[in-house]
């Protein structure tokens, strides 16, 4: 297939991991911190290509996995009101809440829908004028553009019955928030690919200038990884600490300037409850004023108490200090058929991933 | 017929029973064993052991490109004794259809029965309908049981791969699944894809012909190829090694699964077999498999080996190794 097949190379795999061998002098341990690359990984098999001294580990980025309990709840709450429609987007349908999860809620006949795209909600809601409709709104700064932008249609086309229950994520904060908590043994950072395409560098160049460790903007494909994980090797061995693109096919220095101002208009930053990191300062959005009406989060109704299983290590997981193989429920009592904590339901979820692939 | 939906009274027993079985079944599947239309069929015995398989129909939707219920139902059950080896003879076929379902798709789908059973050279000799009140059925079901003449001196079992076998596919995987859910989920990008769904008798027939020392056959459908060879490993006890590079997967299909974020190695198909052979025997058996309409895409995927007992592993298109578990939680329900 034409621009994947090129990015799947065993010949050019082999050189880039002959200069990856040849660069690397001292242990590292590297952090990818997108999901995608957590399963792109595992898929290729890079971990056991790499050189025994180069180390990579699992972080935060699964929008799924870092979703808190309360919002989980809150939507479920709002699934069992009368004539309320939820949709959402594939994954949060597993995900156990307190006690819970949209799923079992749809197998007792609440109507939950599976969405793809973030404008689908406005058809749904266009098509049900006698319901209201809540867009359980979850994603990283790749998706929070589409959904800016479905609030943006929603009051442009005055659809009275669609809502958005918001439960978005910024990743620059969480990283900050990583580091600074100085748990974290990490020597570089593979930087989300398509999360990056929005942002640019700019967002990230704390990581270099204040915490002195060096980052690569990575795409999604083996060799993009093998590449990225080479660049920043280099660095480390050259003492260098900068923010650095691999992924310049799609991702520009500036960003997408278009996509941040949609969020912008829509969003006023704000600090945002993560699973397994707690609050963060910035890491989340309100509302603006204007568009305040459009908000679930402010509908009347009683949420139970959140509560997680108290052995569950998605936290430390997603946070890099623990794998799931030191989780003592990891595929004894939580595998993907029975997922106890958010990191075995996504796809992109480190247990999950690491159950499939391990 | 006059009506044309199904009533509950189709089911009844009674006259409308009768027209449904007079006027749409038999004139289509009447044969001799079926004609008499006794409580139960009489067949002849044959010596020698038999094959007896059954399983049930839920596919949705019930009609999408390269086949229908009725197809799938046919030829699941005939691919089913095919893998053990037997020559499908005989199958049963019964209906559960939901109050109001139009008569013209029953039509249709038993057209299609009766093509993909004089296809598969096997003879429909009983049936059974039933009527379900509306909301109680989602349209139609079917299932159908077979039987089959097992062929003096094959012992083709999941159990038999020995270390240094070779594992053959008979061509690309993944577009029945692929299908359905494009289908389902109203997906604007069908391209030319569509279900592999066929009868594997006569290529497994032709295999037997050149190498009868085959160990064992599989249909790859739900869970894909992936669970289907974890399930082989595991009987057999053996290691399989599988070429990533080497796997038949057509463009259209990588590209849809790039896009969904699926692994074609999990997906069902219902027209593809795997193979376990001898090594000396490989090379041939490959060149029949790709002479025959259904096997043209054939390719040697990989080997049996004796490290890591009951586990399969994959070698990735980029040199690197991983282990391809079964599939866990569901892919999607009602696929086939």
């Amino acid at each position: 297939m034409k621009f994947i097949d090129e990015f799947r190379d065993k010949e050019l795999a082999k050189g880039i991991l002959k200069n990856i061998e040849k660069t690397s002098k001292r242990p590292v341990q590297l952090m990818e911190v997108c999901g995608t690359h957590t399963v792109s990984i595992f898929r290729y098999g890079i971990r056991g290509l790499l050189p025994e001294q180069v180390k990579l580990l699992s972080g935060p980025g699964c929008p799924v996995c870092v979703t808190p309990n309360q919002d989980i709840d809150l939507a479920i709450a709002l699934s069992r009101q009368k004539d309320m429609i939820i949709v959402t987007f594939g994954d949060m349908m597993r995900v156990p809440g307190s006690t819970s999860s949209l799923q079992k809620e749809k197998a007792e006949g609440r109507d939950i829908r599976i969405i793809y795209s973030s404008l689908e909600a406005l058809t749904i809601a266009r098509e049900h004028p006698d319901k209201r409709v809540v867009f359980f709104a979850i994603g990283f700064e790749t998706t929070s553009p589409t959904i800016a932008v479905a609030i943006l249609r929603t009051k442009e086309e005055e659809i009275k019955n669609l809502f958005f229950l918001n439960s978005q994520k910024r990743i620059p904060p969480a990283l900050y928030a990583l580091l600074q908590s100085k748990k974290l043994n990490v020597d570089g950072f593979i930087l989300p690919g398509h999360v990056s395409a929005i942002l640019g560098t700019r967002p990230y160049q704390f990581i270099a200038k204040e915490f002195d460790k060096p980052a690569v903007i990575t795409g999604f494909e083996p060799l993009d990884i093998l590449q990225g994980i080479w660049m920043l090797i280099k660095q480390i061995e050259e003492n260098r600490a900068v923010i650095d693109i691999q992924y310049g096919r799609i991702v520009h220095e500036n960003g997408n300037p278009l996509a941040m101002q949609k969020i912008e208009e829509v969003f006023v930053h704000d600090h945002a409850q993560w699973r397994g990191l707690g609050s963060i300062p910035d890491s989340g959005y309100r509302f603006r004023e204007s568009f305040k009406t459009l908000d679930a989060g402010h509908f009347d109704i009683e949420v139970e108490p959140p509560r997680e299983h108290p052995e569950c290590l998605c936290g430390e997981v997603l946070q890099g200090i623990k794998t799931p193989l030191e989780c003592r429920l990891f595929r004894v009592v939580c595998h993907p058929e029975n997922p106890i904590g958010p990191c075995m339901v996504s796809i992109e979820g480190t247990c999950h991933t690491y159950f499939k692939f391990y | 017929m006059r009506e044309d939906k199904i009533l509950l009274a189709h089911g009844s027993g009674g006259k409308l029973s009768h027209d449904l079985i007079e006027q749409l079944f038999l004139p289509k599947l009447s044969n001799p064993f079926l004609q008499p239309l006794d409580d139960s069929a009489r067949i002849t015995n044959q010596n020698g052991p038999i094959a007896f398989t059954t399983d049930s129909y839920v596919v949705s939707p019930l009609f999408f490109p390269g086949g229908d219920i009725g197809k799938l139902a046919v030829c699941g059950t005939v691919n089913d004794l095919s893998m053990i080896g037997a020559i499908p003879a005989f199958l049963s076929l019964s209906l559960i259809i939901e109050e109001g379902f139009p008569i013209s798709d029953i039509q249709r789908i038993v057209s299609s029965i009766l093509e993909s059973a004089e296809e598969a050279k096997v003879q429909i000799v009983t049936g059974d309908t039933k009527v379900v009140e509306h909301g109680a059925a989602d349209g139609l079901f079917i299932n159908t049981s077979g039987i089959g003449w097992v062929r003096s001196g094959t012992h083709l079992s999941g159990m038999n791969a020995k270390p240094g076998d070779r594992i053959l596919l008979s061509g690309f995987i993944g577009d029945h699944e692929l299908t359905i859910l494009s289908r389902r989920e109203g997906f604007k990008f069908q391209g030319d894809l569509k279900s592999d769904c066929a009868p594997l008798n006569d290529l497994v027939e032709r295999m037997l012909h050149v190498s009868p020392n085959i160990r064992c056959m599989r249909d790859p459908t739900r869970g894909g190829l992936a669970t289907t060879l974890n399930e082989i490993a595991s009987k057999s006890n053996v290691g399989i090694m599988v070429e990533e590079e080497k796997i038949p997967v057509r463009e259209s299909a990588r590209g849809i699964c790039e896009l969904l974020g699926l692994d074609p190695l999990y997906l069902a198909n219902e027209g593809k077999l795997i193979a376990i052979c001898p090594p000396e025997e490989a090379d041939r058996l490959l060149e029949v498999m790709r002479n025959h309409p259904l096997g043209t895409d054939s390719a040697i995927i990989g080997r049996v080996t004796e490290e890591h007992p009951k586990k399969v592993a994959l070698h990735t298109l980029i040199g690197g190794h991983r282990i391809l578990d079964m599939l866990t939680g569901s892919q999607y329900p009602r696929i086939c």
